[in-house]
């Protein structure tokens, strides 16, 4: 369960931002999670309301857009998003293939604020 | 009184930011140094302590080794692994479920890299959180025990992906545990396709010559590279 700390590391940064736009409101954060991420989306969700209490982000909403796993194929050169993460393999052709070209995001892309 | 519509302000930055750019440093102190790190994850009870206590003892008469020992609490480990002669320094946790780049860099100070051919980092037993910290090692070890079952890989896709090397653990209990070797090879190499895996046992010795081959191979290749 590492969401908790990383919920109040999101905290924190867009507190920082809202600092430096002058005190703006922060109304939500939009985040981009990979599935091979290492991050679980609804505890990270649970773990947000949490943190948010008592900061200026207290009532502020996350909002996660998750970014399925893509793989490029060396066989056929195709990028395909992975059907199962249980089998890296190419949606086109089926090879094997380990290398991962999208899925490990966590990255804050933007804030609402007012 | 003028209200404001909310807006939306690009802002891209990574979460782990901060935790990526201290792995990176360490990275390149280790480097440096000429210090090559591999650090160990799995469930807690797979042996990585029994492996790793192995490796020190072997390891020490040829090169200069040391350990980094994750728990969340108590030294026991550290004080076992200390049996072998290297020099070894537990990293209590507390209630936090992985090892991060700051914690290595905070164990990490009293000690001279300069003075160390290879460091291991034994990481918490968990096979989720610590797939997301990157500890500036060289190379991420992934332990799966014959007791835990063929399927685990499936069951932890993540942690199995993001490593470079899987080591199968307590092949002596293979046969007691009726554990399907082909069928654990077939869902590491499904979740991570080509990553090499070697099968040991730390009580009976098997395996662990050609494992610690691997290792120090690693080694030669690094002092190659510094010195070519």
């Amino acid at each position: 369960m590492h969401e908790l700390s990383i919920a109040m590391s999101m905290i924190e940064m867009a507190a920082e931002e809202a600092e430096r736009r002058g005190g703006v409101q922060v109304h939500a954060i939009h985040l981009k999670l990979g599935q091979l991420s290492g991050v679980v989306k609804d505890a990270l969700l649970f773990s947000y309301e949490v943190a948010c209490e008592g900061t200026l982000l207290e009532g502020s909403s996350l909002v996660i857009e998750e970014v399925p796993v893509v793989v490029y194929c060396q066989t056929c050169h195709a990028e395909t998003a992975l059907a199962s993460l249980q089998r890296f393999c190419c949606g086109s052709c089926g090879a094997l293939t380990s290398e991962v070209v999208r899925g490990k995001e966590l990255e804050v892309v933007a804030l609402e604020i007012q | 009184m003028m209200s404001t519509q909310p807006r939306l302000v690009e802002v891209r930055q990574n979460v782990l930011k901060q935790n990526d750019l201290l792995a990176r440093d360490l990275r390149r102190r280790f480097h440096q140094a000429g210090v090559r790190v591999v650090s160990l994850v799995s469930s807690p009870g797979s042996g990585k302590t029994a492996l790793l206590e192995t490796a020190l003892t072997l390891l020490r008469p040829h090169c200069r080794v040391a350990a980094l020992v994750g728990d969340l609490a108590t030294e026991n480990d550290a004080a076992r692994l200390a049996r072998s002669g290297a020099a070894v320094k537990q990293v209590t946790t507390g209630t936090i479920c992985h090892l991060d780049a700051q914690m290595v860099k905070s164990a990490l100070e009293e000690w001279n890299l300069e003075e160390l051919d290879m460091l291991f980092i034994e990481n918490v037993g968990n096979l989720v959180c610590p797939s997301s910290y990157d500890l500036g090692e060289d190379l991420r070890m992934v332990l799966l025990s014959v007791t835990e079952g063929e399927d685990k890989p499936l069951k932890y896709p993540t942690i199995f992906n993001t490593a470079d090397v899987g080591v199968i653990t307590k092949i002596d209990l293979a046969e007691a545990v009726e554990f399907d070797s082909q069928a654990a090879h077939d869902n590491i190499q499904g979740v991570r396709p080509g990553m090499q895996v070697f099968e040991v046992s730390a009580k009976t010795g098997e395996g662990i010559e050609e494992w610690l081959q691997f290792l120090k191979s690693g080694i030669t290749e690094r002092v190659k590279v510094l010195t070519g």
